[in-house]
């Protein structure tokens, strides 16, 4: 009987990798046929969506699993990109685009280590000081390296030719020819799903749960043999090489890398973006990084039909995802992802009649969207919204331990 | 020998600055343990405030005032609407709603001031002092800016120490459990605590625009080398912040006198690293002790 409930559990934890492959497969899917039904323009959009999620991605899992915040996300980007930029630098840049994203993902993983080494491993507020000193810091870097660096107006990139064989496949697939926009967004969701595939396992995984326990008991986790210094540098690692992959994909994008993309704003912003849409969630997080694209445009115009100036009405959005973000954190701390799940989880309790005596709170709508999502969705009632985000982490942690 | 001097001067200004910052930072994290990193903006708004005020015609000192009761009354009001809710509940809401505040205040000045640089006036002369037939670094406003500082730290020491509602401040930040017990209203303490924090940072604000230019995202800089020098003295310390905002003025006058302004940023992530791995308690700690 042990031996079968062991292999069960063998098989259902083996099926987690299945789960998020056959996830991956299908989101696939669903890039190709909206990338293949846009504009140029539209797929463009898309891109940049893709790589606002990347870095939204690393942040919520930092964020979302470990409890702890950065604010150098922006310019851990920028350091990607400079990487990518230096790289494409011409049409003859013979580097494949593979081993140009894995060379900005180490750049950006080697800064995050030094980074983290000295700041991630302390409790205290030292993380999100450092990555605001990073944040800050780097815009410098380029200006002060004008030579190399491109001063103000950044360094151009170059993206590769679309090699035959992509062209040959798309048109086999889709039947259309490959346009350049088209191209760019589909290596910037490949990338987005390559990255959300190796961090949700991650997070399922034992080092997710490491980061987990630290992020819940520091006492609690030590005592059960996690080295907290190291869980948490090695979260923040993590999470700068997803920013990494980021800025990389942000540089073939935009095809330029100049400081006045990254500024402290689009750190900022891809907090609030993270919060939004549910700390810990990687599917907030592309909920996110949908608003931080396509709602600018949308408040900015309403902005200049309210009579504001190009300038003035182009500052309304990040007005808006400041306010959204106090607003998320006061009244439904586990964001858009967590809240839904937990009306779903309140539905759930409803229909089954003993449990639902344990969520009364449910019985008003009105009210239970700030006083009962954490304690539905999360194994620990009023805990941080990374905490009430996470239903499944309890669960994970008995299923897990009968395979260790 | 003289650049070495000027830029020992323009540091030493430039530090008692960042002293006052990093005084109002860490007066919030002592009573709150949240580090305030809307500070930088709230100051920023006092600022824009302030330049209104000079714009319309009145005195330099009006503008100044008002500054400094906007500062006191934003940062009360933060304190009452947004920090207090989740007061007592996990670090991480406060540092997050913190840094909501950040890009509200941030877009709100761009949208309502505008987004450009903007001069700011300076009651004192901008221009160095002449001694001896050479011309100084420490100019009249330099002069203020320390002045101007310094006493407004003396009122500090006066009030924390000397004073009753001092000792109340300073017990509810101790121990706000025992403090409500003894009949301190620790609620309004902390109010108080973050009201007296934010008028140190409009200080420090107003004295960084004085003779310069202004924009929403001025004092975004300021912030970090604030934290930094409140971490170089221990984060817990009024005493340390103000000789860390000091060491780290002059260090960053240097690097910046002798390698390159746009660096200044770099050398602040720098020293904050170097303290981080070795001295985590700040230069001044005695014992590498911590709560579990």
């Amino acid at each position: 009987m042990a031996a079968l409930r062991t292999r069960a559990a063998g098989w259902w934890s083996g099926s987690i990798l299945g789960r998020h492959l056959l996830v991956a497969l299908l989101g696939l899917v669903v890039v190709v046929a909206v990338s293949e039904s846009v504009s140029d323009f539209r797929n463009l959009q898309l891109a940049s969506m893709a790589y606002l999620g990347i870095a939204a991605g690393g942040l919520t899992v930092l964020t979302g699993l470990n409890g702890q915040i950065s604010l150098g996300h922006g310019a851990l980007m920028a350091i990607g990109a400079y990487t990518t930029a230096l790289l494409l630098d011409d049409r003859e840049a013979s580097t494949p685009l593979p081993l140009v994203v894995l060379a900005a993902v180490v750049v950006t993983l080697v800064v995050g280590i030094a980074v983290g080494a000295a700041a991630a491993r302390l409790h205290g507020p030292y993380l999100a000081g450092a990555t605001l000193a990073l944040a800050v810091a780097v815009p410098g870097i380029a200006l002060y390296f004008k030579e190399q660096l491109g001063g103000e107006q950044g360094l151009r990139v170059v993206v590769p030719d679309i090699p035959t064989w992509a062209l040959d496949l798309a048109y086999f697939v889709t039947g259309q020819d490959l346009t350049r926009s088209r191209y760019v967004a589909y290596l910037a969701w490949f990338t987005l799903i390559v990255t959300f595939v190796l961090l949700a396992n991650l997070s399922r995984s034992r080092v997710g749960r490491r980061w987990r326990a630290v992020r819940d008991d520091e006492v609690a986790a030590e005592l059960a043999g996690v080295r907290l210094g190291r869980s948490r540098v090695s979260a923040f690692v993590v999470s700068a090489a997803a920013a990494g992959a980021a800025g990389a994909m942000m540089a073939v994008t935009v095809r330029l890398a100049a400081p006045s993309g990254f500024t402290l704003t689009l750190s900022l912003t891809l907090l609030s973006a993270v919060v939004l849409g549910g700390l810990g969630s990687l599917a907030g997080a592309l909920i996110g990084a949908a608003l931080l694209t396509f709602l600018p445009q949308v408040v900015t115009d309403l902005g200049v039909d309210a009579g504001l100036s190009d300038i003035r009405a182009a500052e309304l959005a990040p007005l808006v995802y400041g306010v959204v973000m106090v607003l998320v954190v006061l009244l439904a701390p586990a964001g858009i992802v967590g809240t839904v799940r937990g009306a779903v989880l309140r539905r759930r309790g409803r229909s089954a009649p003993p449990a639902a005596t344990t969520t009364g709170a449910a019985a008003d709508p009105t009210t239970s969207t700030s006083t009962s999502t954490s304690t539905d969705a999360g194994p620990d009632p009023g805990a941080s919204p990374g905490t009430s985000t996470d239903p499944d982490s309890t669960a994970t942690t008995t299923s897990k331990g009968s395979t260790t | 020998m003289q650049q070495l001097l000027n830029t020992a001067l323009g540091g030493l200004t430039l530090g008692m600055v960042y002293a006052a910052f990093a005084l109002a930072l860490v007066l919030i994290w002592r009573s709150t343990r949240v580090v305030n990193f809307a500070q930088a903006p709230m100051a920023m708004v006092t600022t824009f405030i302030a330049l209104v005020i000079v714009d319309a015609g009145h005195s330099y000192w009006l503008a100044f005032a008002a500054a400094l009761a906007s500062g006191l009354v934003l940062g009360a009001v933060v304190e009452r609407v947004v920090i207090r809710p989740v007061e007592g509940g996990p670090e991480i809401n406060a540092v997050i709603l913190t840094l909501g505040l950040f890009i509200v205040l941030h877009a709100l000045a761009a949208v309502v001031f505008g987004n450009r640089y903007r001069s700011f006036p300076a009651p004192f002369g901008v221009r160095g002092i002449e001694v001896g037939g050479t011309t100084i670094a420490l100019t009249g406003f330099g002069i203020f800016t320390i002045l101007a500082v310094l006493a407004t730290m003396g009122l500090l020491l006066l009030l924390f120490q000397r004073t009753d509602i001092g000792l109340r401040m300073r017990a509810s930040a101790f121990n706000p459990e025992v403090a409500r017990l003894l009949g301190v209203r620790v609620g309004r303490m902390l109010t108080l605590g973050w009201a007296l924090a934010s008028l140190v940072g409009s200080l420090a604000g107003l004295l960084i625009a004085g003779g310069s230019l202004v924009h929403p995202g001025y004092m975004d800089s300021v912030v970090v080398y604030g934290f930094v020098a409140a971490v170089l003295g221990g984060l817990d310390s009024p005493f340390g912040a103000v000789v860390g905002g000091l060491l780290l003025g002059l260090a960053l006058s240097f690097v910046s006198g002798y390698v390159g302004s746009q660096l200044v940023a770099l050398a602040a992530l720098v020293i904050l690293m170097l303290v981080l791995v070795l001295r985590p308690g700040g230069l001044f700690a005695q014992t590498a002790a911590r709560r579990v």
